[in-house]
């Protein structure tokens, strides 16, 4: 009885033994490590559908990043069917000086002033969706966009009463945009603009318009941008037309040249959306350009 | 009785061994890897601090998961131009190191003090594999497990093309520091 015993507690003294040999083989075994943790899912956010947060006139998807001010100087010369006796165009130039400023990645504020009808600006985006992969699935992103402009061109008439509001222009924008794939973007601008005061009661204060835009990226520095913008029919006086644009985006380390042509003549949304008045049939076109340049104002910190 | 007692003590060993095959591999989520790039008219840093490791100091095999897109810079447009223009994060999110310490018997994993190892293997970029061999330390104190690493890569080894214009801001190569704090594995 004691003899049996002690075999059995031979058996398993041997069996542990050989247990604790089987433990040591699997550790020396080369595996693949990475796949002995869970994978953490994580969100994807789609980056850099535009390469600035203008396509062209248009507000873009793209926000300027957080702590950095992006100084923005826009040029439209001349239309081109000036001819030679306006160098076609070169002999005028419309511009408008701006600041770009991002609160957060998802609050973007600026400024900026038009020679054109001597107009200052001032504007809000805020980013409601971002398009996003893996963890999180968004097809498109979102921002709501809200301006206001005051025009300060002399009274024509000076002797009648006028007022300050007369000056003012509203515009409340939602853009709509998905980078389709990493060479494709598109984006939809539902826009309402009003102005305060309007030439004749046979147009209408506020003005509903949509605004197309796209771009192709050609290369990883070099894209070509579209934007059409639809008035609907009715509201403006038939003098003006739809803004239609086609340009390059040119990338250079800092900056961001964007070169087009473009029969608006204003850069802020109250004039390209309600005064256009270039033909691109008889060459009612300017030439233009916007150069970006981004300054870091707020470094991020990292731990 | 005797036997109960070698029972008791081969028992004994099992588990310690078994503790001490837990203890055999230690990982992180939040290894931090840097790079610095040194160019002649521009210095550009960028910070990872959520890379994944899983070391196993049992055979001394050490691999790396990096998220390209967790690299954050100073400057948001050049983090913009890293992920777009010269690692195309979206096409390849991540770079990988496979590989082992080569002197994993110079590490006296129980006994605290800095032990200088040599780590080779397979490094992964841009979907571009090559050969690495760098020169790393590791740190043991109180049982906790620390390593770093300091090396530098070649650019247009891993096919990321440096157009002209911005030839002298960004160095060809590029100085790459490493520094985990492991957890064990359990």
């Amino acid at each position: 009885m004691v003899f049996k015993n002690k075999l059995n507690c031979f058996r398993q003294t041997f069996c542990l033994i050989f247990l604790l040999f089987l433990s040591g083989y699997t550790v020396n075994a080369q595996e693949d490590l990475l796949s002995l943790l869970e994978e953490e899912p994580t969100v994807n956010y789609t980056s850099a559908a535009f390469k600035t947060n203008r396509v062209i006139n248009l507000h873009s998807i793209e926000h300027t990043a957080k702590g950095v001010l992006d100084f923005k100087i826009s040029h439209r010369f001349g239309f081109l069917n000036g001819g030679f006796y306006e160098l076609f165009g070169l002999d005028n130039a419309s511009i408008r000086l701006g600041l770009d400023y991002g609160i957060t990645d998802r609050i973007q504020i600026g400024w900026g002033r038009s020679s054109f009808e001597k107009t200052y600006d001032g504007y809000a985006k805020l980013k409601l969706l971002r398009q996003s992969t893996g963890a999180r699935k968004m097809p498109i992103s979102a921002s709501i966009f809200g301006s206001m402009a005051v025009q300060t061109l002399r009274w024509p008439n000076p002797d009648r009463e006028n007022l300050f509001t007369s000056r003012l222009y509203y515009t409340t924008q939602v853009i709509i945009g998905s980078k389709i794939n990493d060479n494709l973007s598109l984006q939809v601008s539902p826009t309402l603009v009003h102005r305060n005061l309007v030439a004749t009661t046979a147009v209408s204060n506020d003005v509903y318009a949509i605004g197309f835009a796209g771009r192709v990226k050609i290369t990883s520095r070099l894209a070509i941008n579209a934007e059409y913008i639809f008035v609907l029919p009715d509201q403006i006086s038939p003098d003006y037309r739809n803004s239609i644009s086609l340009g390059i985006d040119l990338e250079t380390g800092g900056h961001v040249f964007q070169l087009h042509f473009t029969n608006s003549t204003s850069m802020i949304e109250k004039g390209f959306i309600t005064e256009t008045v270039g033909n691109w049939a008889d060459g009612g076109v300017h030439f233009g350009f916007n150069v970006s340049r981004v300054f870091t104002v707020v470094k991020p910190k990292f731990d | 009785m005797n036997f109960m007692k070698i029972k008791i003590l081969a028992a004994a060993i099992l588990m310690i061994s078994a503790f001490s095959v837990d203890a055999q591999r230690y990982f992180t989520r939040e290894a931090k890897i840097d790079f610095i790039s040194d160019a002649p008219m521009e210095q550009i840093e960028a910070h990872n601090s959520s890379a994944t490791t899983v070391l196993d100091i049992s055979n001394g095999q050490l691999e790396f998961a990096v998220l390209i897109k967790a690299f954050l810079f100073e400057k948001a447009l050049m983090q913009e131009h890293f992920n777009e223009n010269y690692m195309e994060s979206d096409k390849f999110p991540k770079a990988n190191f496979k590989g082992n310490i080569q002197n994993p018997e110079a590490v006296k994993w129980g006994v605290d003090g800095t032990y200088p190892i040599e780590v080779s293997g397979k490094m992964t970029i841009h979907g571009v594999t090559r050969d690495v061999t760098a020169p790393g330390t590791i740190v043991i104190s109180g049982g906790a497990v620390s390593a770093s690493s300091s090396f530098a890569i070649a650019v247009a080894d891993y096919d990321i093309e440096i157009p002209s214009v911005v030839r002298e801001k960004i160095a060809k190569e590029v100085a790459i520091n490493v520094n985990v704090n492991f957890q064990e594995l359990k």
